[in-house]
């Protein structure tokens, strides 16, 4: 034991530790703060720069006189065309296929095989998905340049990323909910019905619809695939495309007007690009508030 | 003429609360300094709850609230200036599964010497003598003398948690609390440690829950029956278990509950 009783008084060496110590704490909060600073000066950037050029019409009206004035209408539905169909192939296939990884799968070479497929494919830079599905959406299987072909692009890179944050899902509920159900007699599937997807349908949920934001941003893939450099669109139709026409986008419209149109006035490309961060804040929202939603119900 | 009794922790009217429910009523309790006190109970009665607020871990968590003054070696350990490293350095803690920390055995041992000692004060000859002294302590220097190196979490489990004990006797404790040290270890084990806290025994004063009422009976000086946050009685172990003074402590050692 110790000499005398200490006390438990601080010795100068612990108050060098503490201060040191809170040091550490306002580095780190300081890091984190500086996380916030570049979005809101971005976003305040931007929408100082658009303020002149954004109004209902700018979103409503079709570009005219040549992408120089109008609106971006057509970009707008054929980004929501090309997110909502991609997703609509990615999410089932990727959430499915979690499952089977999470659930089903046993440790063996085969598996490992597809999880390294799935963690490899989830690197492979988006312009290589874009030759990728040049090559086999767009040639070999024969769609041709059309929103179906940039949506399959599209739902190929967004998948591994689907898969990946699905099985994280899957894997944070607990062991013991899935033992409580076998030990009655359920099958996996029923386990899974009953116990393993509601408990973990807010974090898949999530997780897909922030690829929505990834989709909608990404100009590569869709650019060799489908997207187009002007198509006339009547304000505010909302069936203007075909699956197998091509369409026009808000990032390759983005792209377009900013560098491969002269005279374009400058808040238009700065309003476009604003129109372009709020869908995906608005749907990063969306994914914040089903997920709230979701967890206020879920009591463990 | 017997020298007279010192007491290392002393609660008066400890209450504590987990949100509203109420753990801890009016604890009030002396444990002998330099021997083994365990504190036995049904699950659920506060007995852990009172061994981690002797080393001030519940505050942890933001909604617990105590109230009533604890006292370890005539210091009020809620005083303001009590800094909780010095306290938590001298109250070490034995957790129910060993917790060695995935490096090598030596490191482990030396762990809290490194947090607590100016750099320059560890010379290789210091810290090699610590890991000696406080391996051959527990007992497991000549099994591990050639293995310092190796993974501390590849050892046996009863070889971990005396590797976890070792880990607190560099740094000098005053008081151990061991929360359930053996119920993940087997016969032999359970042994091992309690041989290990005989030995220790007289150095440091021991607190030790358990579930256990034999290994309670076979491995403590001192006995605390508590029941549904209140402390029923203390008494020496054998007077505990062949003279219970209250009703339901009774009732418990004959197993007609718990």
């Amino acid at each position: 034991m110790t000499d005398g009783p200490t006390n438990f008084i601080e010795t100068p060496f612990v108050r060098r530790k503490r201060r040191a110590e809170s040091l550490a704490k306002w580095v780190f909060l300081a890091m984190s703060f500086a996380m916030v600073v570049p979005l809101l000066l971005i976003l305040g950037f931007l929408v100082a720069r658009a303020w002149p050029a954004l109004s209902l019409d700018f979103l409503l009206d079709p570009p005219v006189r040549g992408m120089r004035a109008g609106g971006i209408w057509p970009a707008l539905l054929g980004t929501i065309y090309l997110v909502v169909i991609s997703l609509a192939v990615a999410a089932p296939i990727g959430i499915l296929a979690a499952v089977y990884l999470n659930e089903y799968a046993r440790d063996n070479w085969f598996n490992r095989l597809i999880n390294l497929a799935v963690i490899n494919l989830a690197g492979v830079p988006s312009i290589v998905h874009a030759l990728f599905g040049l090559g086999a959406f767009v040639l070999a299987a024969g769609i041709g340049k059309s929103i179906l072909a940039a949506s399959l692009t599209l739902a190929v890179m967004t998948l591994p990323v689907i898969i990946a944050s699905t099985r994280e899902a899957l894997a944070s509920v607990p062991r013991s909910f899935r033992e409580a159900c076998w030990n009655v007699g359920a099958t996996r599937w029923q386990t899974i019905r009953a116990v393993v997807l509601p408990n973990s349908i807010s974090g898949i949920l999530t997780g897909v619809i922030l690829q929505v934001s990834r989709a909608a941003g990404e100009t590569a893939p869709i650019m060799f695939t489908g997207a187009l450099f002007f198509k006339a669109v009547d304000r505010g139709d909302l069936f203007a495309y075909g699956l197998l026409e091509q369409c026009m986008a808000l990032s390759m419209h983005l792209y377009v007007i900013a560098t491969q149109v002269p005279g374009v006035p400058e808040a238009v490309p700065y309003a476009t690009a604003v129109v372009l961060l709020g869908a995906v804040l608005l749907v990063n929202a969306t994914a914040i508030a089903v997920r709230v939603y979701m967890r206020s119900r879920k009591k463990w | 003429m017997s020298a007279p009794v010192k007491y290392s922790i002393q609660t008066r009217d400890l209450n504590l609360w987990y949100g509203d429910f109420q753990a801890l009523k009016n604890v009030t309790v002396d444990i002998r300094h330099g021997l083994i006190t365990s504190l036995i109970g049904p699950s659920g009665c506060g007995k852990t709850t009172l061994l981690r607020c002797f080393n001030r871990v519940n505050e942890r968590y933001g909604y617990v609230t105590t109230k009533g003054e604890i006292r370890l070696l005539g210091k009020n350990i809620y005083d303001p200036d009590v800094s909780l490293i010095e306290l938590r350095r001298a109250v070490g803690m034995v957790f129910q599964r060993p917790n060695p920390l995935p490096i090598s055995v030596y490191e482990n041992v030396v762990f809290g010497l490194r947090i607590h000692t100016p750099r320059r004060q560890l010379g290789r000859g210091v810290l090699d003598a610590a890991v000696e002294k406080a391996l051959t302590e527990v007992g497991l220097w000549t099994d591990l003398k050639d293995r310092l190196k190796q993974r501390a979490t590849e050892l046996q489990l009863e070889q971990q948690q005396k590797l976890c004990i070792a880990r607190l006797l560099p740094l000098k404790p005053d008081i151990i609390l061991m929360d359930e040290p053996c119920s993940a270890l087997d016969v032999e084990g359970t042994r091992a440690i309690e041989e290990l806290m005989f030995e220790l025994k007289g150095r440091y004063t021991i607190v030790i829950v358990t579930h256990n009422m034999a290994q309670a009976r076979r491995a403590s000086d001192e006995c605390i029956f508590m029941l549904l946050g209140e402390l029923i009685e203390r008494r020496r172990t054998e007077d505990l278990f062949l003279n219970p003074g209250d009703s339901r402590t009774a009732e418990y050692i004959e197993g007609r509950y718990g």
